[in-house]
């Protein structure tokens, strides 16, 4: 029952708006294997709902092993979830096989954090390119030239066809990874830390190329990142994910403005600013310890053990429920540090 | 705001000679850290920040090589200590005991086969503080305690995969701070770490810093940092200091074009920002630096000096040091 409950604030979420991919209690359980049985689970991702609406960007930020690269992979079917639903324009994407779930592969796209890591280093950039588009099936009337004027889009150009990985830069390399995907034309891309990698100089310059693409083709994207400060630059909205959970939602300015969720505030206020006058003035809210181990979380609201407000109420976990227009925490005391 | 020096250098040029020629890591840079101040170093990959931070007490290896520069380091004001003409048990002494380090990565600082507290009590055992490992495995019990490591008789046995990231790079500062030195230097101490923890580890090297006395060079690359812990900072680009201004200053007044640049392509999470402005290009090899200013392929001002000659660092308002012939008459 409480799918059809969620499916409902989905809709009053991104009100009116059209959403390309929407994620209902989505679960991802990695076993934790003893001797002879398994010993437990990692909840990794933990009943996350979420959407977004086609041509915009949601940010999902949290510090590591939030499981927010889970999540991302999951929504791919890169990994099968344990239970939930991904419903991708429309269509129920999680049980898909075969031919349909290769055509949803094409279309829903993954740019991954380390660009030393992604291109294989025996090909050139020309088959780096050209083979997904093959297995694929992507036509086009003359390979070479598509890709030539791919390359041009991402700001290379004919001279690094016959190149190879080795030969280029960090930045250059993201390029070339965002050219692949482009490639396959697809409506979705979730794009995980692409550029964590990369220097601040470098970064502007691939996260501006992808704002333009965006813009260009209508692009979706789920953004991922420990970075709040491009995320705020990337996102439309913005989910924060703790230990598996998502603990706030809200449209970009909203959530950074008005953060509710104890958690996000800290989070916002343990960033430094790169501005001295905004940072010697800020309020500093400081938490003890580390985040909890997946494997072993606390019991009801997983932040508890290190909220600087918990009370006896946080024992039962809060639901994520909207506690201003367009603004959903999961926090029984919302705006109260 | 009169500086008394802990330490200057002068002039230093460190080279590495490799295979694809000769990199010209740092190529003249000067500068002085006052004593009981936060110094920053600032810049991208590879423009020397790490390599000058190792050159002050000699840590470079082949096939680097600290090709020519001065370096002293005053343990009082008034005296002074040359490091450069120092032999290797004196730098061996000079390390730790003067001037201690922080590296990035806490894993690769500690020995995976040796529990924390051994680690601790070795690194006070070489410098003579405790007369056994048995005094410095209970000495380092205290020592964990000051850099508020949660639990520390128990931490003190643990081996470094027992601990998170946060607690061993904990660790690692009270190995650094164990035999009291006057200089920390901080190479990039909370890069691998989440934000909330970097958060608690920067307010406590800023902590025992004030406690102590001591002063603080921290390298960086990450402007929020510098923002928010330093005094004075010098921004690197391409193996040079091209400029050095308090803190306030640089953020607000900034002279070098690369600067500039640099402040205005980090996106503030406190802003709502349309466009974000980047910097054309890339880094330049520095086997083979560009003539004259080593930015000037990719700076939007350039003209013909700057093709052909390379600006010194000069002061131009109080403090405020930039190296660009924009501002020379």
């Amino acid at each position: 029952m409480s799918g059809a409950l969620e499916s409902v604030s989905l809709d009053r979420m991104f009100r009116g708006e059209r959403l390309l991919l929407e994620a209902h209690n989505l679960k991802k359980y990695f076993p934790v294997r003893g001797i002879l049985f398994t010993k437990g689970y990692v909840k990794a991702v933990d009943n996350v709902t979420l959407g977004i609406p086609r041509g915009k960007t949601l940010g999902l930020v949290g510090e590591s092993g939030s499981g927010k690269t889970t999540l991302g992979r999951v929504i791919l079917r890169l990994e099968e979830p344990t239970s939930g639903r991904i419903v991708f324009d429309g269509q129920d994407v999680t049980r898909l096989k075969g031919r349909a779930l290769k055509e949803f592969r094409r279309r829903a796209q993954i740019i991954f954090q380390d660009p030393y890591g992604s291109l294989n280093p025996r090909k050139t950039v020309y088959s780096l390119i050209a083979e997904p588009m093959k297995v694929h099936g992507v036509r086009v009337e003359d390979t070479r030239e598509y890709i030539i004027k791919l390359l041009y889009q991402v700001g290379l150009n004919e001279t690094h066809l016959y190149r190879y990985p080795h030969e280029f830069s960090g930045g250059q390399r993201q390029r070339i990874a965002i050219a692949r995907v482009l490639a396959l034309r697809p409506e979705f891309i979730v794009l995980d830390e692409p550029t964590s990698a990369l220097d601040v100089s470098v970064q502007a310059q691939i996260l501006n190329l992808l704002k333009d693409l965006q813009r260009t083709y209508n692009l979706t994207y789920l953004f991922i990142s420990h970075d709040l400060g491009v995320v705020r630059y990337m996102s439309d909205y913005i989910a924060v994910m703790y230990l598996g959970k998502i603990v706030e939602m809200a449209s970009s300015d909203e959530l950074f403005e008005k953060p509710l969720h104890p958690y996000t505030k800290t989070l916002l206020s343990s960033i430094p600013i790169p501005d001295p006058k905004i940072a010697k003035s800020k309020a500093r809210i400081r938490i003890p310890g580390e985040p909890p181990s997946p494997y072993n979380p606390p019991s009801g609201c997983r932040f508890r053990t290190r909220c600087p407000i918990a009370v006896d109420k946080c024992l039962s976990e809060p639901p994520l429920e909207e506690v201003e227009r367009g603004h959903w925490v999961a926090c029984w005391r919302p705006g109260e540090l | 705001m009169e500086c008394d020096p802990i330490v200057e250098v002068k002039d230093l040029r460190v080279y590495f000679y490799t295979y694809a020629g000769v990199v010209k890591a740092i190529d003249g840079v000067s500068f002085k850290i006052c004593r009981g101040e936060t110094y920053c170093l600032v810049g991208e990959t590879g423009c020397g920040k790490s390599v000058t931070s190792r050159a002050i007490t000699r840590l470079i290896y082949p096939p680097g090589r600290i090709v020519s520069g001065e370096i002293y380091y005053y343990p009082e004001p008034g005296k002074r200590v040359n490091i450069m003409q120092l032999s290797e048990s004196e730098l061996r002494r000079l390390r730790g005991e003067e001037i201690s380090y922080i590296f990035q990565d806490p894993s690769a600082a500690l020995d995976p086969l040796y529990v924390l507290g051994y680690q601790v009590g070795e690194t006070m055992l070489a410098h003579k503080r405790v007369k056994s490992v048995k005094e410095g495995m209970r000495r380092a019990v205290e020592v964990l305690r000051t850099v508020l490591m949660p639990d520390p008789e128990k931490r003190a046995s643990s081996y470094p995969h027992e601990l998170s990231g946060g607690m061993k790079q904990r660790g690692v500062i009270g190995i650094s701070l164990s035999n009291n030195p006057k200089l920390l230097i901080a190479d990039e101490p909370t890069t691998a770490l989440d934000v909330t923890i970097q958060a608690q580890l920067m307010d406590l090297l800023l902590d025992l810093k004030r406690e102590r006395g001591l002063t603080l060079l921290l390298i960086t690359h990450n402007l929020g940092l510098v923002a928010e812990y330093c005094d004075r900072v010098a921004v690197m680009y391409a193996g040079n200091i091209v400029e050095e201004a308090p803190v306030e200053e640089l953020f607000e007044k900034p002279l070098h074009p690369y600067t500039q640049a640099l402040i205005r392509a980090v996106p503030n999470p406190t802003r709502r920002i349309e466009k974000l402005e980047h910097i054309p290009g890339t880094v330049p090899n520095l086997v083979k630096p560009p003539p004259g200013c080593r930015f000037h392929p990719r700076c939007p001002k350039a003209f013909d000096r700057c093709r052909v000659e390379k600006p010194p660092l000069k002061e131009y308002s109080d403090h405020h040091k930039a190296a660009c012939w924009l501002y020379e008459e």
